[in-house]
């Protein structure tokens, strides 16, 4: 710190001892306009500036890193299990380890799912976590009902909501079945900003899925017309 | 012979002439405080001090242990919890430390919005106030995330699904909330930095802000109904004040500060020694999904009222809340900024006060018992009491374990056992007729899900001529008004 800089400090401190006997007063600043060393300052400080913005780059990439990957570089199939494994009209509970991991992962790097073999050839993979707010959703097999211990969020069987807080279905993933074998794609924690565009109906609308079929007066006329 | 006294008055004078910093402090401990403020209401400020420091000891050595990898906090917690010696006490410390700190920053922070302290010139200590109040609670969520275990990793993901709410941003917002992609090694760390360095750092730098302006501006003076704080007068009526009454604050004040330090202190311990540390509770793996995720006692109030809003109002509330909760605290002194400073003249502010303790009670009492969870193993650990079940015929028998089998027990109780999302069946059939209850069961509604395609006809025969036996104390049964009754056959009149 040059001399001049201290000097300035020390009329905040009048009675310090350190002061005792230096001048008070400091020489008038330079006049407002541009001197040599004034210009040469800006000039630094406009530098550093540049470097700093320089720094900033790898700084903030690393920071926002995990942000600007596209979900093309996260998402992989992901073997679930054998054909075998899932009976037809069963919804059975399945793990796999995500695709993508890191060396301190431990077992968050296993996820959980729900596979419930529609029909010998259709499947449905639900995420485990609710569409709410992404508690754990258990199957009940007697009540064909998945039950969050949360805020109570319900799914039908099929995915559907069925009551409590959540505003749409479950999540769910998108399978492929390759070689006798049941394959998602996954690698992200399920929630409403990456599945989003995957939204599963509200309640299906066809009749032979819903056992309580609304009567709608077109039906009733095709059954008098018929 | 040395003269000790000598050498150490030589040896403050040696440091005080290189960093100014013992005199500072004698004028910091001297500065003149309006006796009438000398009070034990104006300990809270510097017991949240002490407790910070308590956090900061203890948070350090348990920092020596710790390992912040997912793979491995769990067991390091364990370690510490049975395997140092004293690790559990400096865990519950740290727990019960943090619980204190919170109750003790909002304790002060109604006592200084009671006391009108928050008026001019004091507006910006109080909005620094609020910052410190905002990162007391991050430092609370931080730090239990890195208490991890089954409730840290939902609780994680409940953060998250939040944040995913949020249009266009809420992707990239979660996988930097996350770290990655999925709740992992990641985020573990970076909540660890977060709660280790980041959080700090800054609650260190806003504490040193908000004591300077106290030192600043002075200690706030005991409001006297009918006396007003206005710009031009104020600062000259606080100098008279000081000057007229003014005392020392240490020892005058101070005393109480101390005494009131001590007290907490001795309580955390207490809480620490009896009650322990906080969990862990199981191991942070999400393929175990018979849990019943909780937040800790400060956030129930939220998750209560997360599980109380219409589905949909939940996105825009989750977007509009931080602004209509924080930013009335921010701007409250610049709108209350002068007038009336004692609460016999403000009686909004003491409404205001109420209504939000009460709010926040109920919210955090609902959330403790969170009736709107379904019990989970309700349908296989609670059987049907005796009582509910004698003098039954086969076929209602068979509907009483239609009701247990099908997890009707899990959302409703009777006799007082089950769970509440739905209402207690004690007395269904005196507000439901057979008819309303098949209808009920077979198509749901009113947060109820339909059970259509989970029971077949004879189960749903069996089950509702049971629920038609509960009738509470041999209440009489819900009926039809037009049910059975014959109508009056009217006869052509043969008359003129």
């Amino acid at each position: 710190m040059s001399e001049h800089n201290l000097q300035n400090q020390s009329p905040s401190t009048p009675s310090d001892p350190l002061w005792e006997g230096t001048p008070k007063e400091v020489a008038e600043a330079a006049p407002a306009e541009t001197t040599r060393r004034g210009f040469l300052f800006k000039l630094a400080l406009g530098l550093n500036g540049l470097v700093g913005a320089v720094l900033a780059a790898p700084i903030v990439g690393f920071l926002v890193g995990p942000a600007t990957k596209k979900d093309e570089e996260i998402n992989s199939w992901v073997k679930l299990g054998t054909l075998a494994d899932f009976p037809v009209g069963k919804t059975r509970f399945a793990q796999y380890v995500n695709p993508v991991v890191s060396p301190s992962d431990g077992e968050t790097a296993k996820i959980a799912c729900w596979v419930r073999r529609v029909t010998e050839d259709s499947f449905q993979v639900f995420a485990v976590n609710c569409a709410h707010l992404g508690c754990p959703v258990r199957w009940f097999e007697q009540s064909r009902l998945f039950l969050c211990p949360c805020h109570g969020g319900a799914y039908y069987e099929d995915g559907s909501r069925a009551s409590g807080p959540p505003i749409r279905g479950l999540f769910e993933y998108k399978y492929r079945t390759l070689n006798g074998a049941v394959e998602i794609l996954a690698g992200q924690l399920p929630t409403f900003a990456t599945e989003a565009c995957n939204r599963t109906p509200s309640r299906p609308a066809s009749s032979e899925d819903n056992p309580l079929r609304v009567l709608q007066n077109s039906d009733v006329n095709d059954g008098r017309d018929a | 012979m040395i003269d000790l006294k000598k050498l150490g008055k030589d040896a403050v004078e040696w440091i005080e002439l290189r960093t100014g910093l013992i005199r500072q402090a004698e004028e910091m401990a001297d500065h003149p405080t309006p006796s009438s403020s000398a009070s034990w209401w104006y300990v809270f400020g510097s017991g949240a001090m002490v407790l910070l420091t308590l956090q900061l000891v203890t948070g350090v050595l348990l920092a020596m242990v710790y390992s912040p990898s997912a793979s491995n906090a769990w067991a390091s917690l364990q370690f510490i919890n049975h395997n140092l010696p004293l690790g559990w006490f400096l865990r519950a410390l740290h727990g019960w430390g943090s619980d204190f700190m919170i109750a003790i920053v909002l304790i002060h922070m109604v006592q200084v919005f009671l006391f009108g302290a928050y008026k001019f010139p004091r507006e910006l200590t109080w909005v620094v106030g609020v910052v410190l109040l905002l990162l007391t609670l991050a430092m609370a969520f931080t730090g239990q995330v890195l208490r991890f275990d089954t409730d840290a990793y939902w609780g994680i993901g409940i953060g998250a699904s939040i944040n995913s709410s949020i249009p266009l941003i809420g992707k990239p917002l979660v996988r930097l909330m996350l770290g990655g992609p999925i709740i992992g090694g990641g985020t573990l760390s970076r909540f660890f930095a977060l709660h280790v360095f980041v959080i700090p750092g800054t609650l260190l730098a806003m504490v040193g802000l908000h004591l300077l302006m106290v030192l600043r501006l002075g200690i706030n003076e005991w409001p006297m109904p009918g006396r007003i704080v206005r710009r031009s007068n104020y600062q000259k009526d606080y100098a008279t004040l000081t000057r007229k009454t003014g005392v020392p604050f240490a020892p005058n004040a101070a005393w109480k500060d101390v005494v009131f330090a001590s007290a907490m202190i001795l309580s955390v311990m207490a809480c620490a020694f009896f009650f322990g540390p906080f969990g862990p509770s199981g191991t942070p793996d999400p393929t175990i999904i018979q849990t019943v995720p909780h937040p800790d006692f400060f956030f129930l109030w939220i998750y209560a009222v997360l599980a109380f809003l219409p589905p949909e109002l939940e996105i825009p509330a989750i977007l509009a809340a931080p602004v209509l909760i924080i930013l009335p605290l921010v701007l409250l002194p610049f709108y209350a900024g002068q007038g009336q400073k004692h609460w016999s003249k403000r009686p909004v502010a003491i409404l205001v006060v109420t209504l939000i303790a009460v709010t926040l009670g109920t919210f955090t009492h609902l959330g403790l018992h969170s009736p709107w969870s379904p019990v989970m193993d309700a349908w296989s650990a609670a059987p049907i009491p005796a009582k509910a079940v004698e003098n039954r015929t086969p076929l209602e028998r068979r509907g009483a374990m239609v009701f247990q089998e099908k997890q009707c027990r899990n959302c409703h109780a009777v006799g007082g056992i089950g769970g509440r999302r739905g209402p207690d069946l004690d007395a269904i059939a005196t507000r439901m007729t057979e008819d309303q209850m098949v209808r009920q069961v077979l198509q749901g509604g009113g947060n109820m899900p339909a059970y259509g395609k989970a029971l077949n006809p004879s189960e749903t025969l069996a089950l509702t001529r049971y629920l038609r036996t509960l009738r509470g104390n041999n209440l009489m049964p819900a009926a039809n008004p037009t049910e059975g009754v014959q109508p009056i056959n009217g006869t052509h009149s043969s008359g003129q």
